[in-house]
């Protein structure tokens, strides 16, 4: 008989160890990865219980939210964000766990790295105390973002106390129209399910679209199921992942990886594999899609106007009135044209190498516009490096753009990168929370990264179609 | 740990949909080693922005029921979040709903975080601004809210409210104890043994 249970539940079952008194299930943790923001506090946890690390071979740490993107020079100017460094260095010691500090060149953000290395893979649980960790889903693994305690938890058992989603199928099929990126497709949908929407489920994407994608995209999509309320999110593995871990400093080598990928492959749903809940989306209606608001869920098309008040709900009237009196924009206003300030290209949602390449594309013979102050960061060293040997950096540096080591920067401005006053960013990261970029009065409009480069070259919102080479339109 | 059976005190007003972690603490905030001192930064960016914010109405500051509106604490993992709002002295949060991974840092600190329906949550509101004095009573065994004469349902998690009525919110000392499991079950996972099985 096939099995019909969809990859979530097989890699759940796999993993869990007995149901606990409080109804929920000890699930064992094939993978830690730590960063310094979410992490002191859980070793000292473990201090004070007198408590080891079970598995440190099964931990790894890198540092990323509080990195300077220009001189990582230590003892660094911010005095806690050295005290925030020297605390996970010493805490990995002390603990016998891998680091990536800033002398390795296998440094990034946290989300672009696992994968780089080749430590993220399918049919793994996998935890990290950063929300963005659903970007791991792209490989069909469960990949869930945690608070400080439970990461002490993983810390001390490998173990973490769980209660089980359900599992929405999020199909999309069709094919994409040119300029419209894996960004746009993730805004889309968050848009279509709103912000909650997702709430007590693990997303499966599948369909079409995300076949044909690359681990890149599928990561980008992955890494914003969080936005839309979901647990993770993941993406079935088939020979696109297969070939992608293949090589990679930690995959399975020879027989062990012929082993690895037939096992992978056999992890994903069966074509009857059973959800708790289906939608379908057509690719054909996905335009560039640009944020407007203060959560994820509120976007348009570029060329959309912005909505009417008297589209929502009088209960929700209240919180769209919010963000129009925070972002200084009008109801039916449209979102193209609007004026930017600053352009950000990185995060863990789109600072990878397929993303500057896309962002160079546009950027390609052309300059930045006056007052626009535009900033490419790597998310990782290893992505730099490759960019590097490219040429991209040359092609932004030509236009005007800034080009900076690797980090987390300013999707959320725990480093020196920050907005001023009410600058406006169009940001390729993941939230455009109110005072997210680091000024409290600052704005974020979400979009690709191909979009990000277009703003920055006309100094407002565009449609990156407009400035596709006519062969690829 | 102390078994949570019900929190009594004064209420917050803060009726709002989607507030996420940044609001509760801007990243800022989190260029720290310890919890200690988040309390007093606790919605530190809508405190300047709003003068009538209720976190900077002293007749509020004794408040230690928290009263929100649908997604309260979207975004971030951050268990910052939970920690500057139990160190600015809230004990339990009612809302309409709640963001997953806020919810389940809330049950394993022992704070409450239990929704009631859109209409009771504004009449809980009203009735605080009228009276902040008003004692509200947040009973987990009946599953209710109590404020004067009113008593209105909430619903919780099971196993959160299991938890926290035992006590055992604090999920390390059972993790711990099944050591043996876990070793036993890493052996028969197909990664953990070089796919061999």
């Amino acid at each position: 008989m096939s099995d019909r249970r969809n990859l979530f539940n097989k890699v759940w079952d796999l993993h869990a160890i007995e149901n606990l008194p409080s109804g929920q299930t000890q699930l064992f943790i094939g993978l830690q990865m730590l960063h310094e923001v979410t992490s002191p506090q859980a070793f000292e946890m473990l201090r004070d219980r007198n408590l080891k690390v079970m598995f440190p071979e099964r931990t790894l740490a890198t540092v990323d939210h509080i990195v300077p993107t220009q001189s990582v020079l230590r003892p660094f100017q911010d005095g806690l964000a050295e005290q925030m460094m020297s605390a996970i260095e010493t805490n990995c010691k002390e603990f016998g766990i891998t680091l990536f500090d800033l002398k390795d060149q296998r440094q990034g953000v946290v989300h672009v790295v696992g994968p780089e290395i080749g430590a993220t893979q399918p049919g793994m649980t996998i935890v990290c105390g950063d929300s963005h960790t659903s970007t791991h889903g792209a490989f069909g693994a469960i990949a869930l973002g945690i608070g400080t305690s439970q990461v002490a938890h993983v810390l001390a058992t490998q173990t973490l106390a769980l209660a089980k989603p359900r599992v929405r199928k999020v199909i999309v099929n069709g094919k994409m129209k040119p300029g419209v990126f894996a960004k746009d497709v993730t805004l889309y949908i968050i848009r279509k399910l709103g912000v909650q929407g997702g709430v007590g489920y693990a997303y499966e994407y599948a369909g079409e679209v995300f076949d044909n994608m690359s681990m890149e995209e599928r990561m980008t999509v992955c890494n914003m199921s969080i936005e839309g309320g979901a647990r993770c999110g993941y993406i079935n593995p088939d020979q696109t992942t297969v070939d992608y871990i293949q090589g990679r400093e930690q995959a399975p080598k020879g027989e062990e990886f012929d082993r690895a990928a037939k096992w992978w492959l056999s992890l994903a749903s069966g074509p009857d594999a059973e959800f708790d809940d289906v939608v379908e989306y057509d690719a054909a209606d996905i335009e560039p899609t640009v944020t407007w608001g203060i959560n994820p869920g509120q976007s348009v098309g570029v060329n959309e106007n912005l909505p009417q008040l008297a589209d929502y709900s009088k209960d929700d009237q209240v919180g769209i009135q919010e963000a129009f009196d925070y972002m200084g924009l009008e109801a039916g206003q449209a979102i193209k044209g609007l004026n930017i300030d600053v352009a950000f290209i990185g995060s863990c949602t789109n600072g990878r190498i397929s993303d500057l390449r896309q962002a160079a594309e546009i950027a390609k013979g052309r300059h930045v516009a006056e007052n626009v102050k535009a900033l490419v960061v790597p998310g990782s060293q290893q992505v730099l490096k490759q960019a590097v040997e490219e040429g991209l950096d040359k092609i932004f540096e030509a236009a005007g753009f800034e080009w900076r080591g690797a980090g987390c920067s300013m999707c959320l401005a725990m480093n020196p990168d920050k907005l001023v006053g009410n600058q406006i960013s169009a940001s390729s990261s993941n939230r455009n929370f109110k005072g997210r970029q680091g000024s409290p009065t600052g704005r974020t409009l979400l979009m690709s990264p191909a979009m990000v480069a277009a703003a920055a070259i006309n100094g407002y919102v565009s449609d990156v179609r407009e400035m596709l080479e006519p062969a690829t339109v | 740990m102390s078994e949570i059976t019900s929190v009594t005190g004064t209420g917050v007003p803060l009726l709002l949909d989607d507030i996420d972690t940044d609001r509760i603490i801007p990243a800022r905030y989190l260029r720290c080693v310890t919890f200690d001192g988040l309390g007093e930064n606790a919605f530190e960016d809508d405190r300047q922005q709003d003068p009538n914010h209720p976190f900077d109405n002293p007749v509020y500051r004794q408040g230690t029921v928290l009263v929100s509106g649908r997604n309260f604490g979207c975004g971030s993992s951050r268990e910052h979040a939970p920690q500057a709002l139990i160190r600015w002295g809230v004990k339990a949060v009612i809302a309409e709903s709640f963001a997953e991974i806020f919810y389940g840092n809330c049950t394993s600190l022992g704070v409450p975080a239990v929704c009631a329906s859109r209409a009771d949550l504004e009449k809980l509101s009203n009735a605080i601004k009228a009276d902040p004095n008003l004692e509200i009573r947040v009973d987990l065994e009946q599953c209710q809210v109590t404020y004067e004469s009113e008593s209105v349902p909430v619903t919780i998690n099971e196993s959160a409210r299991n938890a926290l009525m035992t006590g055992q919110y604090d999920f390390l000392a059972q993790l711990l104890d099944r050591k043996d499991k876990i070793q036993t079950r890493a052996s028969e996972i197909p990664y953990m043994n070089q796919f061999a099985n």
